[in-house]
């Protein structure tokens, strides 16, 4: 290793921060704000000392809601919000961690950008170490933004601080993480594809770990540095050892980015890429089928996911034996998901919630792919052969109108066919599961909708679509806890999605759902069709 | 026939003029050059042909048809290889060329075989690993597979080795010996020379050159170095001789191609003893547009 090797990283963390410059400021005022957010929700629900002690007691008695978001470490404001805000804070800053730095590394390299730099004085290490210091930094800026916002809340600062801490540390590991991927796959793709995978591998481990910890399966959570973020155990008795685990973590994982990088030609990946067909196979002849190909991995990755998260609320759901509707403390904290009803619907229609947000990402992603590909002209190749415009936008429209439902059914299916095994009710509790998963479509079309219609008439201001999911989740996140006007409610779609586990199936919202989203996208066909390309 | 016919074509982009009334006509059976320098309209042009981008102002008709109302019905008619071929990165090479030729209205598999051969393509490699050259190659033999009446092709070498290119060449001939129509926008003038029946020269989005090589190079002046016994007197003062430099029995200049044959003849009066003339390229043609551009802009 010499210092040649990494000559440039100051000049490339400049332009990172350039490049940056929009992202960078939201990434990390999020988590914070998050955080903010549940405290102050805590403050107002459970003002006494009893009532915070019985939620938390609750808590830990319920498989279901350790297993999705851990134990309960301390029955206090504090050790609430650490508890709730934990699971947000890691997709956030982990997500937002590995991005930067596959952005920053791998994609460049992909799109040739690197060439350019790595022809001048800049190190073969400099990139990496470059979004490193990045990362690291804007890491630490969380860190301190959540400590400085509870202690602002009058919690204790050294417990303020571990969770701070702990928010970062978790960044750390999945930069470093991200880091090791980039110099393995030769695509940014397969880079994000496989943090992804280690993520979901590693809050699986800490949820099976964290359910069954009186069984002594702790140790699950020990394996998984999503697990260490709650064994820090901010406003309890803080182990400030386990931060040792994530430092080694990221040490050991920089150290092998870092061989690895050495090791490998400018462009190449370890993992070489495989070779495709000579020939198209015959089913390969339209826009449908084309964009079936390009969405087919993704689509399948993500519906892998959507199953294994339904077999665990399902199994969950049933493994806990307490209904918690008969407590009118939680069930405050229930009432916006499911009212005041039983535990497992309401656990159920929690993590529907969550999984309407992740559907309506998804479809997000998907219907700008449209964008993407006209971006990079490679919408030009069909579009000037004898394919017209409205068919090329609507194959690639069915496959997200389609693969919203399929990952919707990918959830609903086992996690209603589990519920139902073990309450051995399967024909009662599998149509009900499910048809309260789908109830979720229409929603989710009516984000796919808002990202139609600005690709359509506004193409330059199509990212205005993640900010409205962005505002209806935020409404919702209020929603869920503090007194909000019913007029900012219904600014979500979802909002008014039919809450079917506890009031039954009702039509009318369903189809003005659909057909709100019907006009949005007939908008934006009608937009594409008049405009120009590129 | 005019497979091509634009006339008083006008495009903005927001408040900036792209083209500015330009007008062209491409034959049947042609292959017509149409070159400038980088941000000329060359692309904008194409791009307006194919349907993809609105007019502002102008009658453009392609193979009879409006591109923009009757895009699908002429796309099958044509095929199109952009300047900056950019492929989907999970697909192999070999996938692309039967999708797109497909999506045109179906291709001959031995021709397409035949030309993954002659321009020595890998087919079986993701398009993330090509590289630029073969990105080309890829939408090139997609398009010449296909069995369409007119090729638009969009600097469709300028990633090529010179081994490809003259594989290119081969084929532009094969196209041409067809029938077939091409427009090729280029700026590799050595290339538009030996393939291009007739040119159009575009800059700053005007059409400031019409015409085949032989009419354009009458536009420009011929370099003539004459050695003679006797000095030259006298030859300042006819219409169409410029740059003239007299040194002992040694004389340059350039001139006019309607003053060449005065000039021929009186030179003969002072007993020649070499002479070298050195007809325009299309580089000179070019260069003279383009001098004058930054001229103006010095100015």
């Amino acid at each position: 290793m010499t210092v040649g090797e990494f000559s440039g990283t100051g000049a490339l963390i400049r332009l990172i921060l350039r490049r940056d410059r929009l992202l960078l400021p939201i990434w990390i005022a999020l988590p914070p704000l998050f955080a903010i957010l549940v405290v102050a929700a805590f403050v107002s629900l459970y003002p006494t000392a009893a009532s915070q002690q019985m939620l938390a007691a609750q808590i830990v008695n319920s498989p279901g809601f350790v297993a999705l978001l851990g134990p309960v470490s301390s029955p206090t404001i504090g050790g609430l919000s650490a508890w709730r805000s934990g699971l947000f804070a890691a997709v956030i800053v982990a997500g937002a961690n590995a991005l930067t730095v596959i952005r920053h590394t791998r994609a460049d390299e992909e799109t040739g950008r690197y060439e350019l730099l790595g022809s001048g004085a800049v190190g073969r290490r400099a990139p990496l170490s470059a979004s490193l210091v990045v990362t690291l930094g804007a890491d630490l800026v969380i860190a301190a933004l959540v400590t400085a916002g509870l202690v602002a809340f009058g919690l204790p600062v050294v417990g303020s601080l571990a969770l701070g801490l702990s928010f970062a540390a978790i960044g750390w590991t999945f930069a470093a993480l991200a880091g090791v991927a980039a110099q393995l796959a030769e695509s940014s793709g397969v880079a994000r594809g496989i943090v992804g995978a280690i993520f979901v591998l590693f809050y699986l481990l800490r949820a099976v770990g964290d359910a069954n910890e009186q069984s002594g399966q702790s140790w699950l959570s020990w394996m998984s540095p999503i697990g260490w973020m709650r064994l820090v155990q901010p406003f309890a008795n803080e182990r400030w050892g386990v931060f040792a685990l994530f430092l080694g973590a990221f040490i050991v994982l920089i150290l092998v980015a870092y061989a690895l990088a050495s090791r490998r030609d400018i462009g190449a990946g370890i993992l070489s890429p495989r070779l495709g067909p000579a020939r198209a196979s015959q089913w390969l002849r339209g826009p449908l089928a084309l964009a079936w190909r390009l969405h087919r991995r993704t689509l399948l990755a993500w519906a892998a996911l959507f199953a294994v998260y339904g077999i665990m609320i399902g199994y969950l759901a049933t493994t806990s034996a307490y209904l918690l509707a008969a407590n009118p403390q939680l069930a405050n904290l229930f009432a916006h998901f499911g009212g005041a009803s039983a535990y497992t619907d309401a656990l159920f229609t929690l993590s529907l919630t969550f999984l309407g947000w992740v559907a309506a990402a998804y479809a997000i992603t998907a219907t700008l792919r449209l964008q993407s590909e006209e971006v990079e002209g490679r919408a030009d190749h069909v579009l000037t052969t004898a394919v017209s415009r409205l068919r090329w936008a609507a194959s690639d429209l069915a496959l997200v109108v389609i693969g919203s439902a399929v990952l919707l059914a990918a959830f609903g299916l086992p996690a209603g066919l589990a519920y139902g095994l073990s309450t051995g009710n399967v024909g009662y509790e599998l149509p009900r599961v499910l048809v309260a998963t789908l109830a979720y479509l229409p929603a989710v079309w009516v984000v796919a909708g808002i990202a139609m219609a600005l690709y359509g008439l506004v193409p330059r201001v199509s990212f205005v679509s993640w900010g409205a999911l962005g505002a209806f989740v935020l409404v919702e996140l209020i929603g869920e806890t503090l007194q909000v006007s019913q007029s900012v409610l219904n600014i979500s779609p979802f909002n008014h999605v039919p809450k079917v586990l506890v009031s039954g199936v009702s039509l009318m919202p369903l189809v003005s759902l659909t057909l709100l989203a019907l006009v949005l996208v007939i908008a934006g066909l009608v937009g594409f069709q008049r405009r120009s390309i590129g | 026939m005019s497979v091509i016919q634009i006339q008083n074509l006008t495009k903005y982009y927001g408040k900036t003029l792209a083209l500015d009334s330009v007008d062209l006509e491409v034959e049947q059976g042609e292959v017509f050059g149409f070159i400038g320098p980088n941000g000329a309209g060359k692309t904008t042009t194409l791009r307006i042909l194919l349907g993809l981008l609105r007019k502002n102002a102008g009658k453009v008709s392609v193979l009879g048809g409006d591109p923009w109302r009757d895009a699908v019905a002429l796309h099958r008619r044509l095929a199109y290889v952009p300047g900056d071929v950019n492929l989907w990165p999970s697909l192999s090479g070999g996938e692309v060329i039967d999708l797109l030729a497909r999506l045109r209205g179906g291709f001959d598999q031995s021709r397409r075989d035949e030309l993954v051969k002659r321009f020595a393509l890998d087919p079986t490699r993701q398009c993330r690993t090509y590289s630029k050259g073969n990105r080309q190659k890829v939408a090139l033999i997609a398009a010449l597979a296909s069995d369409v009446e007119l090729f638009i092709l969009d600097e469709p070498t300028s990633g090529l080795d010179p081994l490809m290119e003259a594989t290119f060449r081969e084929c532009v001939a094969e196209i041409k010996r067809a029938g077939k129509t091409v427009l090729l926008s280029s700026h590799i003038l050595a290339e538009v020379e030996a393939l291009c029946d007739r040119i159009s020269i575009i800059k700053e989005g005007k059409i400031v050159e019409t015409g085949t090589l032989t009419e354009l190079r009458h536009l420009t002046r011929t370099s003539v170095s004459v050695k003679t016994r006797r000095q030259i007197t006298g030859l300042s003062t006819f219409q169409g001789v410029h740059n003239l430099t007299v040194d002992g029995a040694s004389t340059r200049f350039s001139v006019d191609a309607d003053a060449i044959n005065p000039v021929m003849q009186y030179l003969t009066k002072f007993d020649v003893m070499a002479l070298t003339s050195t007809l325009p390229t299309l580089e000179d043609l070019f260069l003279r547009h383009y001098e004058l551009q930054t001229g103006e802009s010095a100015q």
